[in-house]
């Protein structure tokens, strides 16, 4: 490796922890992100052209032209995709990563078997990249809706055992048979089945939980190539994302008042637990409509607006501006309850919320907005559910409960626009609904709150 | 318990760095807003795309008889390509939303 590649190496490191830094903050994030990705850039033409082998041109042509198509389709993706669905991009983009750890170990076993340290990198690298692989496929599949959550019987004792004894034939390779290409073959395909099963049996709301702990072991994946090649650069960039990935997901845990283990064995948003709290809760249910809702939204003074999945699903967030201006301008306070989960991943209901030019300091988070309830003459809930789920504070028997919640029942009134009346997406029965401050004002979202502004412009 | 012992005493610098470079990855997440998860996320992801190095070194020291070392490593070029054009690209379009509003 010459020195200069080194250096530029160094470089990039550097500008992969101050972006990270960077991407903390509000205003900072953006730079922060192009900072770093200049960093990548670097690294990569580097790469290329600083090295001290030597190196045919074919390989180069070869090179150019998958370096050239890969570019060209990551930012076709990356731009034509709707913001909605950003999580099951992420994951899919999470999954090529882990795709490409895989095939470098794959080739590299033939070229390193003889010793051990390097032998045992490189089954890691092939297990933990064909993990990720499948595992942020069937992500992004289950978050796209094409797949459903499949829970084999006694799917949690068939996946230990089968994630050791992956383990265990991992090592047999290194330590009996480093030269078998079969058993390498045979290594892969169970891992990336290892890697579907890991993930089909997790429950929708939990989907961002794994998508974070997948792009944390791709991090790993790579830091694990990086010692390999002895390169600094991977090694530290992917050590970094997986450190990072794996706070990260702790964070969002602790957002939903669960544990790792629990989310990974728990099984959560499944059928028993909505068949065991149907029926439960009962009581009336009260019936509004618009030019009612109008009327209310009117002559508060102070409006809490609680947007959920289902306002993102319905497009309904320009509508939800429009909605907000127009209080606004009637001289009513208007602000944004956002729950840490609202939405499919922590933050995605802000970048909705932020695309249709909501400005950020009106979306106010749970620890800061629960305070205002009480004075808070009209909440307004547009389809999110299970996170004003009262359960969470006092049903035990609940999935959710000890989850915290935005604690709208404390609020003078309740509005909720859902389009029916099922359960939401854990699929538990929410007993605001039946409280007798609440009003239902069904419908879908987007259709709802037209109807809702137009009211309100006769006003 | 001896190969511990000599790996651990072979390479007692990269642990230092894998360790320090644990501390950092936490320290500078710990205390992200719940508003940026998504967005630190995605850039992270991109930034796992540094895998990319590795699959170009896997082109670079190819033969150019070694069919099944460049069809691997060419495919694995344009995954980790992807993850790291799509990962920066779709953090970026996600920041732009978080301008300040007047």
């Amino acid at each position: 490796m010459t020195i200069t590649l080194s250096i530029i190496y160094l470089i990039t490191t550097i500008t992969f922890v101050i972006g990270l830094k960077m991407l903390g903050h509000p205003e900072t994030a953006k730079k922060g992100n192009l900072i770093s990705g200049v960093g990548m850039g670097l690294a990569i033409v580097a790469t290329i052209f600083l090295h001290d082998f030597e190196v045919p041109s074919i390989n180069y042509i070869l090179i150019g032209v998958a370096l050239l198509i890969g570019t060209i389709l990551g930012y076709l993706i990356a731009m034509k995709v709707a913001m909605t669905k950003m999580p099951e991009l992420v994951s899919l983009f999470n999954g090529f990563g882990g795709g490409s750890a895989l095939l470098i170990g794959l080739v590299e076993f033939g070229n390193f078997s003889t010793d051990t340290t390097q032998t045992s990198t490189i089954i890691a690298a092939i297990i933990i990249g064909s993990i990720t692989f499948t595992g942020s496929l069937i992500a992004w599949a289950k978050l796209n809706g094409s797949m459903k959550d499949i829970r084999l019987p006694n799917y949690n004792l068939i996946n230990n055992l089968f994630i050791l004894a992956l383990i265990a034939f991992g090592a047999y390779i290194v330590m009996y048979d480093s030269t078998s290409l079969t058993l390498i073959y045979l290594l892969l395909a169970a891992s990336l089945v290892y890697g579907v099963l890991f993930v089909i049996p997790i429950g929708g709301a939990d989907m961002p939980v794994v998508i974070s702990l997948l792009n944390s072991l791709t991090g790993i994946a790579a830091a694990i190539t990086g010692i390999l090649y002895d390169n600094m650069v991977m090694m530290v960039g992917g050590i970094l994302v997986g450190s990072a990935g794996l706070i990260l997901t702790f964070i969002m845990c602790k957002a939903m008042n669960r544990s790792l283990s629990n989310v990974i064995f728990g099984a959560f948003g499944g059928g028993d637990a909505a068949t065991a709290a149907v029926g439960k809760t009962g009581g009336t249910i009260k019936k509004t409509t618009a030019s009612d809702s109008a009327i209310l939204l009117n002559y508060a003074s102070k409006v809490v607006i609680v947007p959920g999945y289902g306002l993102a699903v319905a497009q309904a967030q320009h509508v939800i501006h429009e909605l907000e201006e127009l209080l606004t301008k009637k001289g009513v306070d208007v602000s944004y309850a956002i729950h840490p989960v609202a939405g499919r991943m922590p933050g995605h209901m802000n970048v909705l919320l932020a695309e249709s030019n909501v400005s950020y300091d009106k979306l106010i988070e749970m620890d800061n907005i629960n305070p205002q309830f009480p004075n808070t003459d009209v909440v307004l809930v547009v389809g999110a559910n299970d996170v004003v789920n009262p359960a969470a504070h006092n049903d035990p028997s609940s999935p959710i409960y000890g989850m915290p919640i935005l604690d709208v029942e404390n609020a003078k009134h309740i509005i909720v626009n859902k389009r029916s009346m099922n359960a939401g997406y854990a699929g538990i029965e929410n007993e605001l609904f039946f409280n007798q401050k609440t009003s239902m004002l069904f419908g879908d979202a987007k259709s709802a709150l037209t109807e809702l502004v137009n009211e309100l412009k006769n006003m | 318990m001896n190969e511990l012992v000599e790996f651990i005493s072979n390479n007692l610098q990269l642990l230092y760095i894998l360790i320090l470079a644990i501390f950092i990855g936490v320290e500078l997440i710990k205390n992200v807003p719940s508003v940026l998860h998504t967005p630190l996320m995605s850039g992270a992801n991109a930034l796992s795309g540094v895998v990319i190095v590795g699959a170009l070194l896997v082109m670079l020291q190819a033969k150019p008889d070694d069919y099944l070392s460049l069809g691997l490593g060419f495919v694995a070029v344009i995954l980790g390509i992807i993850n790291v054009v799509g990962g920066f690209v779709v953090t970026d379009r996600m920041l732009q939303m978080f301008k300040k509003k007047k």
